[in-house]
C-alpha cells in the first residue's frame, strides 16, 4: 500500500516535471512594498464628505433626484453630489459632455443616476449614450433587488429575489447591418470571458450575502452555441462554489414560474436581454417600477440606479412619481460608501412610511404626491435621530 | 469493467479522457478538481472597487489577531471584504481545508493564521498548512526582516530578504517504513522548482534594487540534491549579471547570521533551511511578533506571519503582538494595489512602534494587543484621511 502511494506520488511528480514550465509572472506575483506611481486618488478627503456623481437623466429623473437630495439634507448625510445633465432626447448630449461625466465618475468611483432615454429613431448612432456610458466604465453586472415591501401587499408577498444581468454584451452589442435591402442582421455576441465574469460575480454575490442557490436563465435549446457558451461558463464557475446550488432554467419556463411560484428562485443570472425582461417582470410582482432598487458594478466603479429603468415621461411635472425606488437605491449607495448608519436610517424611514400606508403615491393605490411622500420620509427620519 | 479501469488507470495516468469513454468506464476526477486548472484563473473578485479576500482564522492567536485586522480595515474604510473560512484542525476529514483552498481559488488572495498540526495524529493526516501551500502551488515564501528603530535588539540595522522554496524539499510528506524500525524520509529537489524559485529571487532582487543573492545549501553532504539546487541558482544568476551571486553552507550561514548579520542581502534556499534561517532572522530583529511573511504562487497569494506560530500558550490573553499580522495585511493591500491604504496603515504601525514606544510583552513592554491597535487607529485618525467613527 505504501509502495503504491509512493508510486502515485512519483507519478504526480513526474507529471509536474513534464508539465511545469517557467511561466511568465503576472503582475500580481511580485510585491513591491512601496510603489512610486500612485495613480488612484488619495484616500484623504476634507471633512469626510463623500463625493458622488449624479446624472438625473430624463423624464421624472430630476424630480426623483430632488427627493434624494432633500432626504439626504434632512438626514445630514455627508455626501456631496456633482451633477451632470446628460440627455439624448433633450439635445443636451455630446461627446464632451459624456467625457465630463466619465471623468467625474472615474474620479468619484460612485454614481447615482436616472434613466437616460434612448430615442427610437435611428439617427446615425447605433449605441445609445447609456450603453456607451456602461461600456466605457465596463459596468458589466447589473443587480436588481426584488424585495416585497412590508405593508404593501401584492399577489406575491414576502418575495426576496436578486436578479443579476450581464450588461455589456449579448443582444445589446449594437451591431446591426443591412447587407441586402430589406434584410437586417442583428448580432448577439456572447463571449466566454464575459460569461465567466458575470457568473463569478453572481456566485460571489451569493456567497457574500449568504444565498443558497443561483439559477442561470438561458435559451440554449434554440441558441445552442451562444447561450450554450453562457451556460457552460456558468457551470464551470459553479464548480468553485460547492456550497451554492446551481441550476438552470429556460427563459420561457422561467417567466411562467415567476408568475406562478416565484419563491423557488433565489439568485438569477442571465445575459442582457433576458435580464431586461425578467427585471421588469419581477418589479411588477412586487409593486412596479417605482419600488425596486438596483445597481451596476464594474471592477472599479459602482453606479446606483433604479431596478426597472423607465423615464416615465408622462409623469413629468405632475408630481406623481414614486420616489421609493430611488430612495432605496440611495440607501444602498450609502451602504456601499460604508455609511451604514445613514443607510439604515434612510431605508427604515422609507419602509416605515410604506408600512404605515397613509402616504402612498398613485402607483401604489394612493393619492399622495411625490412631495408628500418625501415629507413623510423626512418626518420619519427625524423620529429616529431624536 | 471496473477491474479493467483499475488496470488502466495507473498506466494511463491522467490521459484517460476519451479512452475511458471507449472502454465504458467513468473518468475518476481527483477529489472533484475544478476545471479552473493553473491555465485559466477566474477573474479577480473585485466589484465596485471592493475586493474580496479569503480569511482563514486558524488556531491560537490567529482568530484574535485577524479580528483586529478586520476592525482596523473597517475603521480605515479599506475597500476589502473578507470571506471567512474556518478550518477545524482537530478533524481528520479534509473537507475543511478543501473549502479553504476553494475559497482562495475563488478570491485569489488570502490572509491566514496558522493551523495547528497535531503530532500525535496518524501520518496520513497531512499538515493543513502544507496542503494549502502545495495545492495552490505557492512556491515562493518571502520574508523581509528589517530592524525597527524603536525595538531594542542586540543587532541593529538588519535588512535581509529571505526567499524560501515553499512546496518541495524536506516537506514533501513522503516517508515510509519498508523495514520495521527503519524509516526513509524523502527530500525531493527538482530542477523546475529550483529554477523557478531562483528566477523569483533574482527578479525580486532586481526590482528592489538589491545587490547580492546568497544561496544557502548543504551540497557538500547532499551532493545531488542540494547540488542540483545550487546549479540551478548558478544558471539563473548568469542571466542577471548586475546582481552578485554567492553561496554559503547552512551551518556557516547560521553562525554568520548571529555574529555578523550585515553581510547578507537577499538569501535564497530550499524549504527546511528556509524555515530555520527565517526563524533565526526573526529572532534577530525582535521576535516572531514583528515580521510578516508572504506566500506567492503564479496565480494566488497568501499572507501570514513569517514564522507561522500558532501561539497556543498566549491565545485569548490579549498579550500577542499584532504587528506581524497587521504588516502582513499591509503586504496584502500592496498586492491588491491599494498602496495608499497600505502606506497609511504601515506608517501608523511604525509610528506606534518607534515613536510612542507602545510595545507588547514579547518585545519588552507592558501594552496589551488592544492598546496597540487602538493607538494605531488613533494615529490614523489624527493624520487626516477618511475614517469612520471609532
Amino acid at each position: 500500500m505504501m509502495a503504491s502511494a509512493l508510486r502515485g506520488s512519483l507519478v504526480t511528480l513526474a507529471k509536474g516535471l513534464s508539465g511545469a514550465r517557467l511561466q511568465p509572472f503576472c503582475a500580481r506575483s511580485l510585491s513591491l512594498t512601496s510603489s512610486q506611481n500612485v495613480s488612484e486618488s488619495p484616500p484623504a478627503r476634507a471633512d469626510s464628505t463623500f463625493k458622488v456623481t449624479m446624472v438625473p437623466g430624463d423624464g421624472v429623473g430630476p424630480e426623483l433626484m430632488t427627493a434624494v437630495k432633500e432626504v439626504f439634507k434632512a438626514a445630514d448625510v455627508p455626501v456631496e453630489f456633482e451633477e451632470f445633465h446628460l440627455s439624448e432626447v433633450q439635445n443636451m448630449a455630446s461627446e464632451e459632455k459624456l467625457e465630463e461625466v466619465l471623468s467625474s465618475m472615474k474620479n468619484n468611483r460612485v454614481a447615482i443616476k436616472g434613466k437616460i432615454h434612448t430615442p427610437m429613431e435611428y439617427k446615425g448612432e447605433l449605441a445609445s449614450y447609456e450603453m456607451r456610458l456602461r461600456r466605457k466604465l465596463d459596468l458589466f453586472a447589473n443587480v436588481v433587488h426584488v424585495n416585497s415591501l412590508p405593508g404593501y401587499s401584492t399577489r406575491h408577498n414576502n418575495l426576496d429575489l436578486v436578479i443579476i444581468r450581464e450588461q455589456t454584451e449579448g443582444e445589446y452589442s449594437s451591431l446591426e447591418h443591412e447587407s441586402v435591402s430589406g434584410v437586417v442582421e442583428c448580432l448577439k455576441i456572447i463571449t466566454r470571458e464575459k460569461s465567466r465574469r458575470i457568473a463569478k460575480f453572481a456566485f460571489d454575490y451569493a456567497t457574500k450575502k449568504g444565498r443558497s442557490k443561483v439559477t442561470a436563465v438561458h435559451k440554449a435549446n434554440i441558441m445552442k452555441l451562444g447561450d450554450g457558451l453562457f451556460l457552460q461558463s456558468c457551470a464551470e464557475v459553479a464548480e468553485l462554489y460547492p456550497k451554492i446550488k446551481y441550476e438552470n432554467i429556460i427563459i420561457d419556463n422561467c417567466c411562467m414560474q415567476l408568475v406562478q411560484n416565484p419563491y423557488q428562485f433565489d439568485v438569477l443570472v442571465m445575459p442582457n436581454l433576458y435580464g431586461n425582461i425578467i427585471d421588469n417582470l419581477a418589479a411588477g410582482l412586487v409593486g412596479g417600477a417605482g419600488v425596486v432598487p438596483g445597481e451596476s458594478y464594474s471592477a472599479e466603479y459602482a453606479v446606483f440606479e433604479t431596478g426597472a429603468r423607465h423615464p416615465f415621461a408622462q409623469a413629468v411635472g405632475r408630481n406623481i412619481a414614486n420616489p421609493t425606488a430611488m430612495l432605496l437605491t440611495a440607501a444602498n449607495m450609502l451602504r456601499h460608501l460604508n455609511l451604514e448608519y445613514h443607510s439604515n436610517m434612510v431605508s427604515e424611514a422609507v419602509k416605515k412610511v410604506i408600512k404605515q400606508g397613509k402616504v402612498r403615491t398613485q402607483d401604489l393605490g394612493g393619492y399622495s404626491t411625490t412631495g408628500d411622500f418625501v415629507r413623510a420620509v423626512v418626518a420619519n427620519l427625524r423620529h429616529r435621530t431624536v | 469493467m471496473a477491474t479493467l479501469t483499475k488496470v488502466l488507470k495507473p498506466i494511463l495516468g491522467s490521459q484517460l479522457g476519451n479512452t475511458a469513454k471507449v472502454f465504458g468506464a467513468a473518468v475518476n476526477s481527483q477529489r472533484g478538481k475544478p476545471t479552473y486548472t493553473g491555465r485559466t484563473i477566474p477573474p479577480p473578485a473585485k466589484y465596485g472597487g471592493r475586493h474580496t479576500v479569503a480569511l482563514i482564522p486558524g488556531d491560537g492567536i490567529g482568530p484574535e489577531l485577524l479580528n483586529h485586522v478586520r476592525e482596523l480595515f473597517r475603521f480605515c474604510c479599506v475597500p476589502v471584504d473578507f470571506e471567512v473560512v474556518h478550518v477545524n484542525s482537530a478533524s481528520t476529514r479534509e473537507d475543511d481545508i478543501n473549502n479553504a483552498i476553494m475559497a482562495i481559488r475563488r478570491n485569489g488572495v488570502a490572509l491566514k493564521g496558522n493551523i495547528e498540526t497535531n503530532h500525535t495524529m496518524p501520518p496520513n493526516h497531512k499538515s493543513r498548512n502544507n496542503l494549502l501551500r502545495t495545492s495552490l502551488d505557492l512556491y515562493a515564501n518571502m520574508m523581509h526582516c528589517q530592524s525597527l528603530p524603536g525595538v531594542h535588539t542586540r543587532h541593529k540595522n538588519i535588512d535581509i530578504i529571505i526567499i524560501r522554496e515553499n512546496t518541495e524539499g524536506e516537506y514533501s510528506s513522503l516517508e515510509h517504513e519498508s523495514v520495521s524500525g527503519v524509516v526513509e524520509s524523502l527530500k525531493i529537489i527538482t530542477r523546475n522548482n529550483s529554477l523557478r524559485i531562483a528566477d523569483y529571487a533574482f527578479r525580486l532582487a532586481r526590482d528592489k534594487g538589491r545587490r547580492r543573492v546568497t544561496a544557502v545549501h548543504k551540497a557538500n553532504i547532499m551532493k545531488l540534491g542540494d547540488g542540483l539546487f545550487l546549479q540551478c541558482c548558478k544558471e539563473v544568476a548568469s542571466g542577471y549579471p548586475d546582481i552578485e551571486f554567492d553561496s554559503m553552507i547552512v551551518d556557516n550561514t547560521t553562525m554568520q547570521l548571529v555574529s555578523k548579520p550585515h553581510q547578507f542581502d537577499v538569501m535564497l534556499m530550499p524549504n527546511l533551511y528556509g524555515n530555520v534561517v527565517s526563524n533565526v532572522c526573526a529572532g534577530l530583529v525582535g521576535g516572531p511578533g514583528l515580521v510578516p511573511g508572504a506566500n506567492y504562487g503564479r496565480d494566488y497569494a497568501v499572507f501570514e506571519t513569517a514564522t507561522r506560530n500558532t501561539g497556543k500558550s498566549i491565545a485569548n490573553r490579549n498579550i500577542a503582538n499584532p504587528t506581524a499580522m497587521l504588516l502582513a495585511s499591509c503586504l496584502m493591500l500592496d498586492h491588491l494595489k491599494l498602496h495608499d491604504y497600505a502606506n497609511m496603515i504601515r506608517g501608523a504601525i511604525l509610528t506606534t512602534m518607534n515613536e510612542t514606544r507602545l510595545h507588547t510583552v514579547d518585545i519588552g513592554g507592558q501594552g496589551t494587543t488592544s492598546e496597540v491597535v487602538q493607538s494605531i487607529m488613533r494615529i490614523i485618525q489624527s493624520s487626516g484621511p477618511l475614517t469612520t467613527e471609532i
